[in-house]
């Protein structure tokens, strides 16, 4: 009983990390907060959703989803961010532009589903359930784990390995630096953008298939969560970030089936104030990740 | 000519911080541009660079207008500036730093090859692995212009390279800078040890307050009453 919730926690907590690192990836870079995270969450959901409806088999609709978000996103930053980061000292400024990008794609998505809560037509994903060592699971909850697993080792050596990823760190850590190196901020920013919208359309399918329901403000408890994961986590950290998200999904089980849901909330923040008191720049967390500690 | 300043002004909210400054630098030369503290010389190196955006004022480099470029853009011509401070990039490794450095050479041929800095500054092989923010002052300065190296520079626009090493680092930056120069490197110098630059150099401009007050050859310049009262002086 016990392995079981964790289990189902993590596959949860996978979800959530998917999320969190396209939100503390657009952080790392340009010390901004991107409210409209949620809402393109939710777009995902929506797109796959309507594909799927549409008849289009499965796996092409969470493609078209992921890769959808993925431009969305680059669009959200555009509209919202580019020209609040040409007169710089645009922290505050940003977080009004994205709850706007926010309302605009929520009410859209209200529109387009008249309110309603949808749900993924019986059967889009195979039902299919298995016994390993006693835990009960389902191919959806294998397949999640497994996408995660792939999507986090990808992202991890695109940073670390790859002359792009190097291209990122340099502009998060020292964005003039990086211009005269003739490092093209731009481009970096479309492309953890178009990182982080992908990673959170794809969470915003996995998440309505999951539960199976997709609606108009499903992405807002999610943000906010997301918050948390990337505050223990240590803001601008990825590592921090999936480890953080991972926790969170298991308490989150825990507290669920052994306590009360209406507690699970509770119990997260006062998770958040009591790794705040020890750690006080989250898990993985350095000072100078903070906000505005390196943009000049 | 291969890079012609003509009168650039920049001002930073309220204070003008560069009058009418033209200046020019030959291909091959080493030139100084020396003055003191506040006076411009980053400012100028920074409007270059386009890290600053001038008022008024062109800049060509290589016979192109640099216009409205971006400064990442300056940078893939072969404009390379390693700044005041160093600026290394602090928590990668040097072989990283390095490797960032290649990208300003955009699709320009190399100049220096990875084992070719590594020959410049040997230290730089042996501490490839190393954080950069780990390195002494001096170490980074040499990590901060083989970085600009690797970018295949037309000229190096170099800010106060000497600031805060010892006399023995700041000696061996001098002449890997000097023999940069005599193999054909392009070198714009700001310094305040004003002596220390003219001595290396073969042409001079002085700043003092956002305008260049005197011009000439180096030599002559150390001889110059004005510069030696100002900036050679006790
Ligand atoms: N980012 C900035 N904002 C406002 N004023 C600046 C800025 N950078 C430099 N200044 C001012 O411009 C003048 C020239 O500075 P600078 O170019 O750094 O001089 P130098 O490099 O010769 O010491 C100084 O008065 C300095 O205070
Ligand atoms: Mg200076």
């Amino acid at each position: 009983m016990l392995l079981q919730q964790i289990l189902n926690g993590t596959v949860s907590g996978a979800i959530y990390a998917l999320f969190a690192l396209g939100f503390t990836l657009i952080f790392g870079v340009q010390k901004l907060l991107n409210l409209a995270h949620g809402a393109i969450f939710m777009a995902g959901a929506f797109i796959a959703y309507y594909a799927t409806v549409q008849g289009l088999p499965f796996w092409f609709a969470l493609l078209l989803a992921t890769v959808s978000t993925g431009v969305i996103s680059v669009i959200v930053d555009f509209v919202a961010f580019r020209q609040l980061r040409k007169a710089g000292h645009a922290e505050f400024a940003a977080i009004v532009t994205s709850i706007g990008v926010d309302l605009i794609l929520m009410n859209i998505a209200q529109r387009v589903s008249n309110t309603k809560v949808l749900s993924f037509p019986f059967g889009t994903f195979p039902v299919k359930f298995y016994n390993i060592l006693g835990l009960r699971t389902s191919l959806l909850q294998l397949t999640i784990l497994g996408l995660v697993l792939v999507l986090v080792l990808a992202l991890a050596y695109y940073i670390n390995r790859t002359s792009f990823g190097r291209q990122v760190r340099a502009v998060s850590s020292n964005e003039n630096a990086s211009a005269l190196l003739g490092i093209s901020a731009p481009a970096v920013y479309r492309q953890t953008f178009f990182i982080a919208g992908a990673l959170a359309g794809l969470a915003g399918v996995l998440i309505g298939l999951s539960f199976n329901s997709i609606h108009f403000m499903m992405g807002e408890p999610f943000l906010l969560q997301a918050f948390v994961v990337v505050v223990i986590g240590g803001l601008g950290s990825l590592q921090g970030a999936v480890i953080a998200a991972i926790l969170i999904g298991i308490i989150q089980s825990l507290t669920i089936a052994y306590l009360s849901s209406e507690l699970s909330t509770a119990i997260i923040f006062a998770l958040l104030f009591v790794t705040l008191l020890f750690f006080p720049n989250g898990l993985f967390g350095r000072a100078g990740n903070y906000a505005g500690g390196s943009r000049r | 000519m291969l890079l012609d300043v003509r009168n650039i002004w920049v001002s930073y909210k309220g204070i003008q911080a560069l009058r009418d400054v033209s200046l020019h630098v030959n291909k091959g030369e080493m030139v100084a541009l020396v003055g003191s503290n506040g006076a411009g010389k980053s400012t100028l190196l920074n409007a270059l660079s386009r890290a600053v955006t001038p008022q008024k004022g062109q800049v060509t480099f290589n016979g192109r207008d640099l216009g409205r470029l971006a400064a990442y853009q300056v940078a893939r011509q072969g404009l390379l500036q390693v700044p005041e401070g160093r600026q290394v990039l602090a928590d990668m490794s040097v072989w990283e730093n390095l490797q960032l450095g290649m990208l300003a050479q955009g699709r320009r041929p190399a100049k220096y090859t990875l084992e070719q800095v590594y020959d410049i500054f040997p230290i730089l092989q042996e501490r490839a692995t190393q954080i950069a923010g780990t390195l002494s002052g001096g170490q980074q300065q040499m990590l901060a212009i083989g970085r600009a190296l690797m970018g295949a520079p037309d000229i190096l626009l170099l800010d106060e390279p000497s600031l805060g090493l010892s006399p023995l680092m700041s000696d061996q930056v001098f002449d890997a800078l000097i023999r940069l120069n005599r193999q054909g490197l392009t070198i714009l110098l700001v310094e305040q040890n004003a002596f220390r630059a003219l001595e290396c150099t073969q042409r001079a401009y002085v700043l003092d307050r956002g305008k260049i007050v005197i011009e000439g050859a180096s030599a002559d310049l150390m001889q110059d009453q004005r510069v030696i009262e100002s900036y050679l002086g006790s």
